[in-house]
């Protein structure tokens, strides 16, 4: 059995969220359905509706069913850009950030060549930190002219997470919308919807051991949402489509056993994650772990090595039976310096030697120690190899 | 042995993979990343560099049970393949791009990575055979398939490099053999085209293309008396044999065509002339490299073929180094060599070395 430390990018599915998915599959209604069938679906899936959004710290109404973080992602973006503009046309200014996912970059971009959006790239220090000062200093100058900011809530390659609650009371006195991409970080950190004041936030099933495919967007009951996507009305009206009984309430499942056990698995990942980091450090001394101190998800451990290929060591640690990224699953197919790493600042001989091994809650102290029995050669060869470049 | 095989997501390279595989090697497929702004989906006759043509690669790697890696190289073959060309084109030179990345890319960049990641050989699809001389010595020579023979762009291959190269492919009788053998092996791409444009050109236009990226720098079309003849938006859009596109208003005092003789970059001229003025006599390059053992003698003139483009025809020639050249001197006069081009040498079906070529001697000494 390979070692799989790379939970970031799809964690195992949990137990209980298999048989809960596989027990609901067995239901037969349509949860639309006005039937007794159909009712009986709609009440699975509602009890997952409130289950996810007590876990979630958000209304059941808030709670928008969707296939996933990117198109959560794509509605947020899409539709509070729209909502904003339609209110008021002064506002067209769409604040995130080059560290983002592709699925936020890609949505915004979208707007800038398509619906008019001037797209502001908020400033990041070389650890992957958002400079608040900076937001204060321009939503003060401009404030009146910002129609959305897209943040995301933990970083999916470095880790870092970052002070949405603060970046939401900036946002709010200038009457600016908020989304925050929440992929990678629910399940995973302490968050609540409620009190972060977000607008909208984007999370996914598959990171916290639901299967893929289901996901959710949270929208605030007072949002200026504009649809972007149009059919049966289902969700608000937001997402239309019929929705997967099986995948919700799997999805709710896996929330709840996710946030139930966040604060150990905080400890026992960040007691895991110090053991790497030192055994890493001391194979490779010159490596550097990137976000430095920080603030981070615990089960996040990404670092850059100099004069190394990232895709190197992901070869040789493969051959040697234990799974680990170059960053975020390489982007359709096509390996590529990270974009993350570019955008705070790291050269592009920096962001190809790149490794983030991701910890979750299957990750057992053998896992680590198997890592750590085989980093040092899969190290020494891959320094050896070099740089393409070079 | 420990086997990288180079997997474009063709035809030949998942048989060469296949077979490599069957001889017990220990096989890891890897496709090359050498575009940073890969297309989606496959267009024309390129055969490689999109994503859906990482997939097919990946597929046939599934299929044949070895795993599959991307690896990015699209910085080193930027620099020292696309840069390269553009540069060649800009000092009216005719590269061939194909060469320079098996010369820097696959047999280089790849091959060391490989090398120091514990690989033994890297295994290529190319229709070239690799055998062994009575003294243990590596030899590459032209594959049975005469007609997909690309000995030519493996040319510039070095002993060393011959060491670490594998391919299968060079036994086979037939393009259609592979076919049949990839079907029968039950890989997806056994139907899929052959590719023959530049892989890093979309559309396959090579001088719009050219034009896009080096801009329009016009000059003058003229005789090789210096008698002007007409203007041109470039001296990267023409290659010395060129007949089509020079728009010269009057013909010819002969009326015959006219064909392009030679580019002259610095002065922005291009020379045209009748077509026995494209005949060449000599060849010469001072980049040359033996492909395998460097032949004994290069002091004197000694028989060998020579062939001068990619499927171009095996011609007879004499060759010697003097002065840090090589020299070639043509039996019979070949039409429109271009610098830059490359002039491999054969002895027979095997490949000695190639040059480069600097610059060439006409066979109609200029009036």
């Amino acid at each position: 059995m390979p070692v799989y430390l790379d939970h970031a990018a799809t964690t195992p599915v949990r137990p209980q969220a298999i048989e809960t998915f596989l027990r609901n599959s067995g239901l037969i209604g349509n949860p639309s359905s006005v039937h007794g069938a159909g009712q009986k679906a709609r009440q699975a899936l509602e009890e997952a509706r409130e289950l996810l959004a007590a876990n979630v710290g958000a209304h059941r109404s808030e709670i928008i069913f969707t296939a996933g973080g990117t198109e959560s992602n794509n509605l947020a973006i899409k539709g509070l850009y729209l909502g904003a503009l339609a209110k008021d046309s002064n506002r067209k200014i769409v604040i995130t950030a080059g560290t983002e996912h592709h699925a936020v970059i890609e949505p915004v971009e979208h707007l800038e060549e398509h619906e008019g959006a001037e797209v502001v790239l908020a400033k990041v220090s070389a650890q992957g930190e958002l400079d608040l000062d900076w937001l204060g200093q321009y939503l003060a100058e401009n404030g009146d002219r910002v129609a959305l900011i897209s943040l995301m809530w933990a970083n999916n390659e470095t880790g870092v997470i970052w002070p949405i609650e603060q970046v939401v009371q900036l946002a709010k006195a200038n009457g600016i919308a908020v989304h925050s991409d929440a992929v990678a970080a629910f399940g995973h950190m302490p968050m609540n919807f409620a009190s972060s004041g977000l607008t909208a936030m984007s999370i996914s099933g598959h990171k916290i051991g639901a299967p893929v495919g289901i996901g959710a967007m949270v929208l605030a009951r007072d949002a200026k949402l504009a649809v972007t996507s149009h059919g049966g009305g289902q969700e608000r009206g937001v997402r239309s489509g019929t929705l997967s009984t099986p995948l919700i309430t799997a999805f709710a499942t896996a929330a709840a056993l996710a946030v139930a056990e966040l604060e150990t698995e905080t400890a026992r990942l960040s007691r895991l994650a110090d053991k790497l980091i030192a055994a890493i450090l001391q194979a490779a001394p010159d490596a550097e772990y990137s976000r430095g101190s920080s603030a981070g998800l615990p089960g996040t451990v990404h670092f850059l090595f100099a004069g190394c290929s990232g895709d190197s060591i992901l070869f040789l640690l493969d051959a040697a039976g234990v799974s680990v990224s170059t960053g975020s699953a390489c982007r359709a197919g096509v390996a590529q310096a990270s974009h993350v790493l570019i955008a705070m600042g790291r050269t592009e001989s920096q962001a190809r030697g790149s490794i983030r091994i991701s910890l979750g809650y299957s990750t057992s102290e053998a896992d680590v120690d198997a890592f750590i029995a085989a980093f040092p050669a899969a190290y020494a060869a891959a320094k050896k190899a070099g740089l393409p470049s070079n | 042995m420990k086997v990288l095989a180079a997997m474009s997501g063709g035809v030949d390279s998942a048989v060469a993979a296949a077979r490599a595989v069957e001889a017990g090697h220990e096989v890891v497929g890897v496709h090359l990343a050498l575009s940073r702004n890969a297309g989606t989906l496959r267009t024309g006759s390129r055969g490689c560099c999109t994503i859906e043509d990482s997939m097919d690669a990946q597929r046939a790697a599934n299929i044949l049970g070895i795993p599959y890696y991307v690896w990015d190289f699209s910085e080193r073959f930027k620099t020292d393949v696309v840069d390269d060309f553009i540069a060649e084109y800009q000092a009216g030179r005719t590269p061939n791009p194909c060469m320079r990345c098996n010369e820097r890319i696959k047999f280089a960049a790849l091959l060391e990575k490989a090398l120091a990641l514990g690989f033994d050989a890297v295994c290529t699809g190319h229709y070239a055979s690799l055998l062994t001389d009575a003294d243990g010595n590596l030899e590459l020579h032209r594959s049975n398939e005469v007609a997909k023979d690309q000995s030519y762009v493996l040319g510039v291959l070095t002993a060393e490099q011959l060491k670490h190269a594998m391919f299968p492919l060079g036994s086979t009788a037939s393009k259609s053999e592979i076919r049949a053998e990839a079907n029968a092996r039950g890989l997806a791409v056994a139907n899929k085209p052959d590719s023959y444009d530049i892989c890093f050109i979309p559309e396959g236009d090579t001088q719009d293309w050219l034009t896009e990226k080096v801009g329009k720098a016009p000059g003058q079309i003229v005789d090789r008396s210096g008698n002007v003849l007409g203007s041109h938006e470039g001296t990267h859009e023409f290659t010395v044999g060129q007949r089509k596109g020079l728009s010269i208003g009057r013909p010819a005092a002969d009326g015959k065509p006219r064909y392009v003789l030679e580019i002259r970059p610095k002065t922005h001229e291009v020379v045209v002339g009748s077509h026995e003025a494209l005949a060449i006599a000599e060849l010469a390059g001072s980049k040359f490299t033996w492909c395998g053992v460097a032949p004994k003698d290069t002091v004197d003139w000694s028989p060998v073929e020579v062939q001068v483009r990619a499927h171009g025809e095996q011609i007879a020639a004499e060759f010697c180094v003097r002065d840090g050249e090589m020299i070639i001197r043509l039996i019979e006069p070949l039409m429109g060599v271009a610098p830059g081009q490359t002039a491999v040498i054969y002895a027979g079906t095997r490949v000695l070395g190639q040059t480069t070529i600097d610059r060439t001697v006409s066979a109609v000494p200029v009036d």
